[in-house]
């Protein structure tokens, strides 16, 4: 660090990211919360397992290839070959991958990605509550946490990504690479699992699984937004010189910039996420009638439509634009459930995926004509390509592997548990052991209070 | 043409100010936007009017009294 200045930049960037972190910690906090509300009292421990060990699986697999696919897929496969320089220093036998005194942010920013990876992986976790086998969800977890996310953030993500080069795609605070692409993951693991025993009556009709408790979800999406709020000012650099980024911008004025590395601020985000809750809250009262589930939920699907232009919309747009997406999104839901007997046990699919799609279009027109980046040559924000992203980030990397591999998994019947355990609940056997243990600590002190046994040390 | 004003940003930053699609149409947003908060509240009004009504006439009184039990 040569300077005060720069000195100090660096220490405020590496502290910048460290707090965004902490704050994002409470995204998973909240999906936990939120799964073990949503699911039924005999299913509540391995609901909050199945979550809990995303966090070391996605983080070991993160720090072995998942960070390294990041810096060298940005044009790989289609338009070069990978980017071996920018790779190396980010392999995890790389001395930039530890404690290192002249490289102080590697550790923050891989940690901020690795916290957008649990998020992904936690977002299909909910969609297939009560039935998966952890050891299945697990492997998706690192499918889509440690693979299949960061290769969509390489492309469309990064600054010298392919899809922002040719496509003009723009996606500031991920309604794309997290969320339509864990949407898109999560229906094609559910395709292929299959709805809960009873979610479907005879003739077909969906029955309501209702929560066993409301509060926890209540405060469990609450502690969502809270950890969003975190996430999107992770999604910015928080201040570059125009030489720092080396682009086109001229001049000396210092700037925040989105992960594009094209100028934004923490004002114009804060704005932004505020309305655009707003937005959704509203829209999704009305249109759910009023159902509380549907809206809370509806505010993070607000936050998530308006998330692709957060960085350059009026405060009002984003509100309108949150509003518009938790319509379609609503609508969608139970159309899809309805016709393709699909149990989504949470609304993951709608309120990120489909919420992704719509958010991913919208910015397409709203912003048609922007520069979707800093360097000269780069294709301008537009409906096509916006649309092509959407596509790319819901079936090509969302559905599709998903659908394979739960697809291999169901054919080595390792996907599903086993009706009997379903109907039994997942925490059968812990119950027991735990009554079993309770019984006898209970008799052995009995005893001991009534002078025939020895108490219980 | 740019919705936001501007093609590349081959600018300096110091004479960039807003950078939201659409300036101009301010007036036109805020009246789009008071719509939709007026508009909100009529619905609910309406809606939670209708539903008040409707369940005057839903309570069985055993149902009520175990409710009462559980405070």
């Amino acid at each position: 660090m040569d300077g005060n200045l720069n000195a100090l930049t660096t220490v405020f960037t590496e502290f910048y990211y460290w707090v965004t972190v902490v704050f994002m910690f409470l995204i998973h906090v909240g999906f936990c919360m939120y799964e073990v509300g949503a699911s039924r009292h005999r299913n509540h421990m391995h609901t909050l397992m199945k979550n809990i060990m995303i966090i070391p699986l996605v983080t070991v697999t993160f720090f072995f290839f998942g960070w390294w696919i990041y810096w060298a897929f940005p044009s790989f496969p289609f338009f070069g070959g990978l980017n071996h320089d920018a790779g190396a220093a980010n392999l995890p036998w790389s001395q930039n991958m530890g404690t290192n005194l002249s490289d102080r942010i590697t550790g923050v920013f891989w940690a901020a990605f690795l916290l957008f990876s649990w998020t992904a992986a936690s977002i299909v976790s909910g969609a297939v509550i009560e039935r998966i086998r952890s050891s299945a969800l697990w492997v998706h977890a690192v499918m889509i946490g440690s693979v299949f996310w960061i290769i969509d953030a390489a492309w469309g993500w990064h600054a010298e990504g392919w899809m922002v080069k040719y496509l003009g795609y723009h996606d500031a605070y991920a309604s794309g690479v997290i969320h339509a692409i864990a949407g898109g993951y999560a229906l094609g693991v559910i395709m292929v699992l299959g709805p809960r025993l009873g979610k479907f009556a005879a003739d077909g009709t969906p029955r309501d699984i209702p929560p066993h408790n409301p509060w926890m979800l209540t405060i469990g999406i609450f502690l969502i937004y809270s950890g969003f709020w975190g996430f999107y000012a992770a999604c910015n650099i928080p201040a570059i010189s125009p030489e720092g980024i080396g682009g086109l911008i001229t001049g000396e004025t210092w700037t925040a910039t989105n992960i594009y590395l094209a100028p934004t601020s923490l004002s114009a985000i804060t704005f932004n996420f505020l309305m655009s809750l707003s937005g959704g809250l509203m829209a999704a009262y009305v249109v759910s009638k009023g159902d509380a589930f549907w809206t809370f939920s509806g505010g993070l699907a607000g936050i998530i439509t308006a998330s692709a232009g957060n960085d350059l919309y009026h405060p009002i747009q984003a509100m309108l634009v949150g509003a518009v997406g938790v319509v379609i999104v609503y609508k969608l839901h139970y159309w899809v459930e309805r016709t393709f007997k699909i149990d989504d046990a949470v609304g993951a699919v709608a309120v990120h995926g489909y919420s992704g799609i719509v958010g991913l279009i919208i910015a397409g027109f709203l912003l048609w004509g922007a520069p979707s980046s800093p360097y000269e040559g780069y294709a301008a924000v537009n409906p096509v390509g916006q649309t092509i992203g959407a596509v790319i980030m819901f079936f090509v990397l969302g559905f599709l592997p998903a659908f394979v591999i739960s697809k291999l998994q169901a054919a080595a019947g390792v996907l599903r548990i086993p009706e009997e355990v379903e109907l039994q609940g997942l925490d059968y056997a812990e119950h027991h052991a735990y009554e079993d243990a309770k019984a006898e600590i209970i008799a052995a002190d009995k005893a001991a209070v009534n002078g025939s046994g020895v108490p219980a040390e | 043409m740019s919705t936001i004003g501007y093609d590349s940003w081959a600018v300096d930053l110091a004479e960039v100010g807003a950078v939201y699609p659409f300036q101009g149409s301010e007036g036109i947003m805020v009246v789009l936007g008071v719509v939709f908060w007026i508009a909100w509240h009529r619905i609910q009004f309406v809606r939670e009017g209708e539903h008040l009504e409707k369940a005057k006439h839903m309570g069985d009184k055993e149902k009520i009294n175990s409710l009462l039990e559980k405070y």
